[in-house]
């Protein structure tokens, strides 16, 4: 009896496609994303040669910093991988290493971010200083709160396990955070790329 | 009907931790999972919108009833046409097609409930917070009042709190509904009964697919935009102003883009409902269900490719103007074909005038007018006589009240005996069609001519020499005969509570899966999972067809009779008739197949819950908080996390 | 089963109102602002165009309105009917009904793009005006005569005129629906309109684009003229006032703050208009030459000038003239003066 009230409607395993509910719906959610990611990045892109006054991200920011940080949001892309294998294995001691070295990761990333705003506000550019600044801080502070949710996440899994709540048939959580986590960080390749790296056309 | 098997380990939990268990009373309204009752709360609260919607058109018709009218002051004007619109499309049109694509969709494709059940409901307490929220700016100093365009930089420099509430409120509403698009498209793609291929799939199910992706797609594009303006409004960005760079342009960009496939999300459910419903009552199939699909596909596809046609008169050049004028004037095409398959539906069929088959052609013979009108406006140099007039407002309510309204009132009466278990009246109901049908055509039927005579949109008066007089009262009068009308189907409804015949299971002699069980249908739809071998594969349970397409009733009492057998049973209503429903779960009947699902006693459904309704009100705190304090921003973003918490770590059941 | 048969009557007389209540619509000709009764070469482009494209979707609507009603009456239910055969679909036809309109389509989309685009060139011998929204009004200015002026846009008969638009504050609409279709006036951009009229006279428009509380209030003129009366107009605007103001009508300027926002060319204390830079309120040196008064909306009567001056928000919500109540002495002195600056 027992048995069968855990075979709740929702949960079972048939699906027309053999994919987990879970699994099409963060794709669902993902793909929704690209287009808000895809929205910000234009409107950055609009604005970014845009001729102003006062201070302009391409003036303050310093890319090396940046691309260290990024490397170390690439790495944490690394440790996720190795996080939701473990799992598969039922290595839950190899899991919940791999889930707070990531959510570590993300954390350094965010403390950059942190630390780079900070700096960017003390040279004189706000979100209130020009369009190019706004459109700035709005793309990658989008980026940095989608990080952060994603720490929040790969924390509670942390917990989770520890708890003992998160065993091997439920590993698809981490697989599930696992593809968000993907996600971000591709975008901040996209967002790196467009904001650091790509000269913005002069003005005019 | 579930079990409810408390195990030990459960019941240690504090009684915030444990699953509400309530299955009837109105807490189990707050906490129910169940997706026939949450269409039915989508429906009854979208109704509600719609009558406060209706009352503002009111206003709005009374004011302009005569020149210079002095019904509304110029800032209420502005506050009540802008609720108008925004009502009518984000509190009515949008959340009562979900109110279908909630109760139907997992019926009709044979399934036991959506993807997500806890998501489902929060779905609906989101949106039923985001309207609450919208109308809230008429108690705190002012209701949006930017259109529901809210072009920039106007929406910007408004002075009132209206334009913020306009920004976070359809960020609500836009979580609302990008959750429950995710939700559908993936019942859609996962949750079909075995056999029910893509192709064997209800048209109507086929355009909930198309607009679930129109809407995870659109969505976030709006999202952006209103976060611009958000942002531009309180922490002084500069997105949408020129004086800092920025290019009020681009709010346009982002409100068509999303703007335009919304018009598809609005109308796509109502071609679902018609497409359903003229096949049952013109007793054929639907004519060229590949190329009705395919054309609501291509519409789906095409209508991002069009959003500049709202942006004519902007200045973008010949070449972008050209351009959006070929691709939307191509969209009438796939539009036209779906028109052109309704017609040969009704072609040699045995049309029976049925309540829900008037809406139905309520529904084409004025979508035909909006449509023409659509394509005068692609004609670029006519479009720059035509926008911003009320030539447009005749098009877009001849396209959407005309169109989707009507679809959906005839939605309401084709599916009313399946969700509530008895029938409207046909009397009222006809009553109810031609008084809609006389009002509307009335009210904006002169629209076009005013608009072509020069009446801007959005005034709250006007001249008295400017010779609009006339069409305006006539107008005004026309609102009022929809107000009638609408007051009639109340009345209809009330009868059918009072002195309504109780349904039988397949009172129309449909198509469809969801008349093959109860009326109203039990909480887990299905005692079997059906096994689909056709399309309308109900139908052709009843009848067989020859090569010459003549039609034979499969005899009676066969393997393949409807689930409906006599009794009185578990349901409210079905005392004392000798029609009602039966009991569900009785044996020996309809043996469908191969079975799937575990039987009677294996059937559970999810529990109900209260996080979703948690996770939901956090969302309202913390956008008033983002208007008034931060205290209040982090008190909402804590209820919502706690929401989520308790989502996340509650019991699957209890 | 009469029930049907009635049903289905009705909704063939319902076919033929709503039909006619559509054809209504294309013969109604009573309104100084309407678009179907063009009064220039540029409207009437637009209004041919529209003609056209209106009869063929007036003949498309009365076929597939006409297949409808027909097919509604024709198969209706009628005791002792077999029934229908199960037809599933025709390729054929779904292909003849795909391109049929699509054909139809292409046929209107070839005048409809060399209209865009001849539309949007610069006539060579045209006049160029340059149009300022405000909210809720509009600053003409006539940069190569050196004219400013206010909601009337005055042009000479049988030339072109090629209007540069922008916009101070918020989006609006130019819209002259009989000399041409409307253009939305941005800031930060500009845009622009070429019009012309065929006959002197006056004709009517007002912004179309909602632009505030005010925007009903927002209205325009166009005043074409026989090109020398036009050159007359365009002397008596160049000039400064004609009169200088009595001492109440000057101390009631002055107390109502009136220089602050506008321009009176030749009053002590006062700036003079120019064709770059615009004030907050229109000029007022010619101000008793002009029809009307508050975006167009009111005629220039000393009645209404008076009843502005005691209370402009009420006349005009949401205007930027904000200025303390003045005494009935003051609003006489200057309604006096104010309507002798022809």
């Amino acid at each position: 009896m027992a048995a069968e009230v855990r075979s709740v409607a929702h949960e079972e395993v048939h699906t027309s496609t053999g994919l987990s509910n879970a699994k099409l719906g963060m794709w669902a959610f993902l793909a929704s994303e690209c287009l808000l990611f895809g929205a910000l990045i234009s409107t950055f892109l609009l604005y970014r040669g845009r001729e102003v006054s006062g201070v302009t991200p391409q003036q303050v920011y310093d890319i090396p910093y940046t691309s260290v940080s990024s490397f170390v949001l690439l790495m944490s892309s690394l440790t996720m991988a190795l996080s939701v294998a473990a799992i598969r294995r039922g290595d839950h001691y190899q899991t919940r290493v791999w889930l707070m070295t990531t959510a570590l990761l993300g954390m350094v990333f965010i403390g950059g971010q942190v630390y780079e705003f900070t700096r960017f506000v003390q040279e004189g550019m706000t979100i209130k200083t020009n369009v190019v600044a706004s459109s700035f801080f709005t793309l990658t502070g989008f980026h940095g709160a989608h990080v952060t949710g994603g720490i929040l996440m790969l924390l509670s899994l942390f917990a989770m396990s520890l708890d003992g709540r998160l065993p091997t048939e439920r590993g698809e959580a981490v697989e599930l955070v696992g593809l968000y986590w993907h996600f971000v960080d591709i975008v901040w390749i996209v967002i790196f790329t467009v904001v650091y790296l790509i000269p913005a056309p002069t003005p005019g | 009907m579930a079990t409810v098997v408390v195990e030990p380990t459960v019941a240690e939990r504090p009684w915030f931790l444990r699953r509400p268990r309530a299955t009837t009373g109105w807490v189990s309204w707050l906490t129910t999972v169940d997706h026939k009752r949450i269409g039915v709360l989508y429906g009854v609260t979208s109704f509600a919108f719609f009558l406060i919607g209706g009352l503002e058109a009111l206003l709005i018709r009374l004011q302009l009833a005569r020149p210079n009218g002095r019904v509304l002051s110029a800032e209420a004007y502005n506050q009540v046409f802008t609720m108008h619109g925004l009502t009518m499309i984000f509190l009515v049109v949008m959340p009562l097609s979900a109110a279908f694509f909630n109760f139907l969709v997992p019926i009709m494709i044979g399934a036991r409930d959506v993807a997500f059940p806890r998501l489902n409901a929060f779905s609906y307490w989101v949106f039923l917070a985001g309207g609450l929220f919208l109308y809230s700016g008429f108690l705190l100093g002012g209701a949006p009042d930017g259109g529901w365009f809210g072009y920039a930089p106007l929406s910007v420099r408004l002075p009132g709190p209206g334009m913020t509430f306009y920004a976070l409120g359809l960020l609500i509403l836009g979580i609302s509904s990008t959750v429950s698009a995710i939700n559908f498209a993936v019942t859609i793609i996962n949750l079909r009964a075995p056999g029910m291929s893509l192709m064997r799939m209800p048209v109507f199910v086929w355009m909930t697919f198309v607009v679930s992706f129109l809407l995870v797609f659109a969505l976030p594009v709006l999202a952006v935009g209103l976060v611009e303006l958000f942002f531009d409004r309180r922490f002084g960005t500069h997105f949408y102003n020129p004086a800092g760079g920025g290019d009020p342009i681009l709010w346009q960009h982002l409100f068509w883009l999303f703007g335009h496939p919304e018009v598809y999300i609005l109308i796509l459910p109502a071609m679902g409902i018609v497409s359903e419903v003229l096949p049952v009552f013109s007793r054929k199939p639907l004519f060229g269900y590949p190329v009705v699909v395919f054309s609501g596909i291509a519409i789906g596809f095409m209508g991002w490719g069009v959003w500049a046609h709202h942006m004519f008169a902007v200045g973008l050049g010949p070449v972008a103007n050209s351009a959006f004028a070929l691709s939307t004037m191509f969209i009438a095409v796939p539009t036209g074909v779906k028109i052109f398959n309704w017609l040969a539906t009704l072609w040699g069929g045995d049309i029976r005038f049925r309540t829900p088959l008037l809406f139905a052609l309520g529904f084409i013979a004025q979508f035909i007018v909006g449509g023409l009108s659509g394509v005068t406006h692609a004609i670029v140099p006519s479009d720059y006589q035509q926008t911003d007039t009320y030539y447009i407002v005749a098009h877009f309510h001849y396209v959407l009240f005309g169109g989707a309204i009507f679809g959906l009132f005839a939605g309401i009466y084709y599916w009313w005996p399946k969700v509530f278990g008895r029938m409207l009246s046909e009397t009222i109901g006809k009553w109810h069609f031609w008084l809609m049908v006389v009002g509307f055509n009335l009210t904006f039927g002169p629209h076009h001519v005013l608009g072509l005579q020069g009446m801007p949109r959005r005034i709250y008066r006007y001249a008295p020499n400017m010779g609009w007089d006339l069409w305006n009262f006539l107008s005004t009068v026309g609102a009022f005969l929809i107000a009638l009308s609408v007051l009639v189907f109340l009345a209809n409804v009330v009868w059918s509570w009072r002195r309504g015949r109780t349904a039988d299971p397949d009172p129309w002699d449909a198509r469809t899966l969801e008349w093959s069980i109860p009326s109203p249908p039990p909480p887990h739809n299905f005692d079997r999972i059906p096994v689909v071998r056709a399309l309308d594969d109900f139908w052709h349970r009843k009848y067989a067809e020859d090569r010459e397409g003549r039609l034979t009733p499969v005899v009676a009492g066969g393997a393949q009779a409807p689930e409906a057998s006599a009794g009185p049973g578990a349901h409210e209503r079905s005392e004392g008739d000798e029609q009602a429903s039966s009991e569900y779960g009785s044996s020996g009947h309809a043996s469908t197949g191969a079975e799937h699902g575990s039987g009677r006693h294996g059937i559970h459904m999810p529990s109900p819950s209260y996080w979703p309704l948690v996770t939901a009100l956090g969302l309202p705190v913390l956008c008033y908080g983002l208007i008034y304090s931060a205290a209040l921003a982090a008190t909402g973003g804590l209820i919502l996390l706690a929401g989520l918490y308790g989502w996340v770590t509650e019991p699957v059941a209890e | 089963m009469t029930g049907e048969r009635r049903t289905a009557r009705r909704a063939l007389r319902w076919g033929v109102a709503l039909s006619l209540l559509v054809l209504l619509s294309a013969c109604a000709r009573n309104a100084p602002q309407d678009a179907l009764e063009p009064a220039g070469p540029y409207a009437r482009q637009i209004d041919t165009l529209f003609n056209w494209v209106f009869w063929t979707a007036a003949g498309v609507f009365f076929l597939v309105e006409g297949l409808l009603v027909y097919a509604a009456v024709r198969f209706r239910h009628r005791p002792g009917r077999p029934t229908p055969v199960q037809v599933h679909g025709n390729p054929r036809l779904e292909i003849a009904w795909t391109i049929a309109p699509a054909a139809l389509l292409a046929a209107i989309a070839v005048p409809t793009i060399l209209l865009t685009f001849s539309l949007s060139r610069r006539p060579a011998d045209a006049l160029d005006i340059e149009v300022v929204a405000h909210q809720f009004w509009w600053e003409v200015r006539y940069p190569n005569e050196q004219v400013v002026t206010a909601n009337e846009v005055h042009i000479p008969v049988g030339r072109p005129v090629f209007v540069r638009l922008t916009s101070v504050d918020v989006i609006h609409s130019f819209w002259i629906p009989r000399l041409a279709g409307k253009q939305d006036v941005r800031p930060g951009a500009v845009t622009h309109l070429t019009l012309q009229a065929e006959e002197p006279g006056t004709y009517l428009g007002q912004c179309a684009e909602y632009c505030g509380l005010s925007h009903a209030n927002m209205r325009l003129r166009v005043v074409a003229q026989p090109p020398d009366q036009f050159r007359a107009w365009v002397d008596q605007q160049r000039a400064p006032v004609v009169a200088q103001p009595s001492e109440a009508a000057m101390a009631a300027l002055q107390r109502g703050g009136c220089a602050g926002c506008h321009t009176l060319n030749g009053v002590e204390g006062f700036g003079a208009p120019s064709v770059q830079t615009s004030t907050v309120g229109p000029d007022l040196t010619h101000v008793g030459s002009r029809q009307t008064l508050a975006g167009a909306t009111l005629e220039n009567t000393p009645e209404q000038l008076a009843a502005w001056l005691r209370d402009p928000q009420a006349m005009k919500p949401g205007n930027d003239m904000v200025i303390p109540k003045l005494t009935e002495q003051e609003v006489e002195a200057l309604v006096a003066y104010l309507e002798s600056l022809k």
